[in-house]
């Protein structure tokens, strides 16, 4: 039922208005509405010291339903999402079965709508299985809503299949093909970032060549063909240079990196924590400063959280054999203020950008992403910017394999609204 | 010392001689007719073996018995890790079962480290994946100690397959801890890049290395590495880094040939090179026991003496 609800006195941060000053909000009946057109008898939350952004829009989430229910349900990843200020998440496609057909996307979809929490804008898988010989159904995914294709977990290896990928698309106008760039060779076996650590520790290394040789193709195919092109969680200082120079030359790409990458390095892995096992691996303090430029300048679009649940039995085993990922939709907002909006390397309004408006657009999320404006559909989070938490288990996600765990964070959700409704309230979910 | 020997690293130049010492004194209970003291009487060491290893594990295993520990042997073939039973599980097992100590051997690399979240009792890594073999760097340094009479300054190779030997990364850290100049030798695919880092020199030319040296150290070179591309052939890596009979004459006199074993015969050491007096490998051996008692007894039941740390 929808709710009426005055945001009292926060700090409204709504990049696609460039506005950032205190002022009231009102909701209701699902919109934003002026404050002094609320009904009598409103919900009236006192926003003082709190920041009101458009809810966060994750473009990089695995929810894991169908197939791995014993990690995460679409209800499961929902609420996590909700309760880390997300009003849209976008679930990639490594299912099983894979959603590689509108069936699978439908399911995706209704999954959410029952659980009432957030919206789902399922990626499409860009080959058959993820198997990387045949196109998938590509516009019957796009009929379904489809936006953004990936076979995320690997790469689309076979250039000539990539090249019509991005050519295909062209006919449905802004539909990204996202790549999760590692060149199979070459990270074959590789537990983390090959260097002074790897070396140390006898754990087969990544270099960071796995990645960039794959950014340096992809955004060639991106010129050869004039597609579309999305380049999913960057890990080293030069794919960041290389697409700031494609963006120069005009391509259309975009690129996205995650809250992990931004915070910890293959240092962090002397303790063989396997939440820190992650794709692609944790790389140097010198890769991390050049992610936190390319974010701070643009030339890295969005920031997405790679939630990647597994269940405990996955990852209380060795380095080697663990499942690589961290969860990341409950610890992602206060993981950026935290480490980059606190220290002054990231403005509050940017960081809202590449964590709700930005993504939005990628994912073609017309609801979300602000501007916070009468008319538009309440999609609120509402944060304490200055609350200190410790990150420990249990989680609202299934799963707890968090690399964040025993951290001190700063930045606390206080409120989530989605579609008009409360479904967070004082930290705690709702529904 | 800490409570776990996990890395050559976890310990001292202080630590390493403490151990060398002990190990002198347990030497020479090995030349008794009754080979045995009551140091750990009551204790229980467990063998948690992994990987297959008849060298290592039968060491360990005289070294508790001699100690008079009650030893267990838990290999995974036919037990409950052969049914797919986790580390973790295995762990909780026995610990529940009172483990004092814990040897394990594993091809993870790190799986000794995640051990010790799971138990009580002191762990003890005889050898992790591609990561580190602590207790053959050390039986390496007992026995070049007492054929040299020193570590400081002594002038080391170790040829081969550096990049996957866990023998290579331990001994290389516990010789530079300890003031050794050491040399890593073997076709720059099979040497980490960042050795640099470790304090250690590079070659790729073992004759030019050979003729300054107190001690040539050679590693195991696997075929399979072969499969991997790592090199084109076995006779090309023998030509090349093998240690042949003509070679040994381009070492200083006196120099020592070791090997951590087993060795294949042919490929990175001649036949007839490893029979020489020089070549140390059964005195590596014998050390091998007297220094897994010393690391037992300083782990286990030394805190009398005053030698445990911060456990």
């Amino acid at each position: 039922m929808p709710e009426a609800i005055l945001l009292r006195g926060g700090r409204v941060v709504d990049p696609a208005a460039g506005r950032d000053e205190v002022a009231d909000v009102g909701v209701a009946e699902g919109r934003i509405v002026p404050p002094d057109a609320l009904p009598a008898g409103a919900l009236e939350l006192d926003c003082s010291g709190l920041v009101i952004a458009p809810g966060l829009v994750d473009p990089h989430t695995h929810l894991r339903q169908p197939g791995g229910e014993d990690a995460e349900t679409v209800e499961t990843g929902c609420r996590a999402a909700a309760l880390g200020g997300y009003t849209a998440v976008a679930p990639m496609a490594n299912t099983d079965p894979v959603a590689d057909d509108a069936a699978v996307i439908r399911e995706v979809i209704d999954l959410a709508a029952a659980a009432g929490l957030c919206d789902v804008y399922p990626v499409g898988a860009v080959t058959r299985g993820l198997a990387g010989e045949d196109l998938a159904e590509l516009g019957e995914m796009v009929e379904a809503g489809v936006r953004v294709f990936s076979d995320d977990g690997r790469v689309v290896a076979n250039p000539q299949l990539l090249r019509n990928a991005l050519t295909y698309a062209l006919a449905f106008g802004e539909v990204a093909i996202a790549e999760h760039c590692e060149d199979p060779a070459l990270s074959e076996g590789g537990q983390m970032h090959e260097g002074q650590h790897s070396a140390v520790l006898g754990l087969q290394g990544k270099p960071r060549e796995s990645e960039e040789i794959v950014v340096a193709r992809d955004l060639a195919l991106a010129r050869l063909t004039g597609g579309r092109l999305h380049l999913l969680h960057l890990s080293s200082a030069g794919s960041v240079e290389m697409v700031r120079r494609a963006k120069a030359e005009g391509l259309r790409v975009t690129a996205e990196v995650t809250p992990h990458h931004l915070v910890f390095t293959d240092a962090d892995l002397v303790t063989y924590d396997t939440n820190l096992k992650v794709n692609p691996p944790l790389r140097t303090a010198e890769d991390r400063a050049a992610l936190r430029r390319g974010l701070a300048d643009g030339t890295i679009d969005v920031i997405g959280t790679d939630h990647a649940p597994h269940p405990v039995e996955r990852k209380e085993v060795e380095f080697d054999q663990a499942a690589p990922g961290t969860i990341g939709l409950e610890t992602a907002l206060a993981a950026v203020l935290t480490e980059l909006v606190e220290p002054g390397e990231l403005s509050l309004l940017r960081a809202i950008e590449a964590m709700s408006t930005a993504p939005a657009r990628l994912l073609g999320a017309a609801d979300h992403g602000g501007p916070i404006e009468p008319g538009r559909p309440a999609m609120l989070v509402a944060f304490d910017p200055a609350a200190t938490w410790v990150v420990e288990p249990p989680f609202a996600s299934r799963s707890r394999n968090s690399a964040f765990i025993g951290r001190t964070l700063r930045g606390r959700v206080v409120h989530t609204i989605y579609r008009g409704e409360l479904v967070v309230a004082d930290g705690k979910a709702e529904r | 010392m800490n409570k776990h020997l996990l890395s050559i690293n976890d310990l001292t130049a202080e630590d390493v001689l403490r151990i060398l010492d002990t190990a002198e004194s347990f030497r020479e209970v090995g030349t008794r007719v009754i080979k045995k003291v009551p140091a750990l009487r009551g204790r229980t060491v467990v063998n948690l073996f992994y990987e297959n290893s008849t060298r290592t594990r039968i060491s360990f295993e005289l070294a508790a018995k001699r100690l008079s520990a009650d030893v267990i042997n838990f290999t995974t073939s036919g037990t409950s890790v052969a049914k797919g039973e986790s580390l973790k599980d295995t762990a909780l097992t026995l610990q529940a079962m009172g483990a004092d100590a814990i040897v394990i051997r594993h091809a993870s690399s790190g799986a000794p480290l995640t051990l010790t979240r799971w138990v009580r009792g002191s762990v003890l890594n005889a050898g992790d994946g591609t990561h580190e073999h602590p207790t053959q760097a050390l039986l390496d340094l007992y026995t070049m100690r007492d054929r040299l009479g020193r570590l400081e300054g002594l002038r080391v190779a170790i040829v081969g397959d550096v990049l996957h030997s866990r023998v290579a990364r331990s001994l290389s850290f516990g010789l530079v801890k300890m003031g050794a100049e050491v040399t890593l030798v073997g076709p720059p695919t099979l040497i980490p890049p960042e050795a640099p880092t470790w304090g250690v020199a590079v070659s790729y030319d073992l004759e030019a290395v050979l003729p300054k040296l107190d001690v040539c150290y050679l590693l195991r070179i696997q075929r399979e590495r072969q499969r991997q591309r790592f090199f084109p052939s076995l006779r090309e890596y023998s030509r090349l880094y093998g240690l042949t009979r003509e070679r040994v004459g381009m070492l200083p006199e006196g120099c020592l040939i070791m090997h951590p074993g087993p060795m294949n015969r042919g490929v990175e050491i001649e036949s007839d090179v490893a029979d020489l007096p020089q070549a140390v490998m059964e005195e590596q051996v014998t050390n091998g026991i007297a220094i897994r008692m010393a690391l037992l007894y300083l782990l286990l039941g030394g805190k009398a003496e005053g030698v445990g740390g911060d456990a």
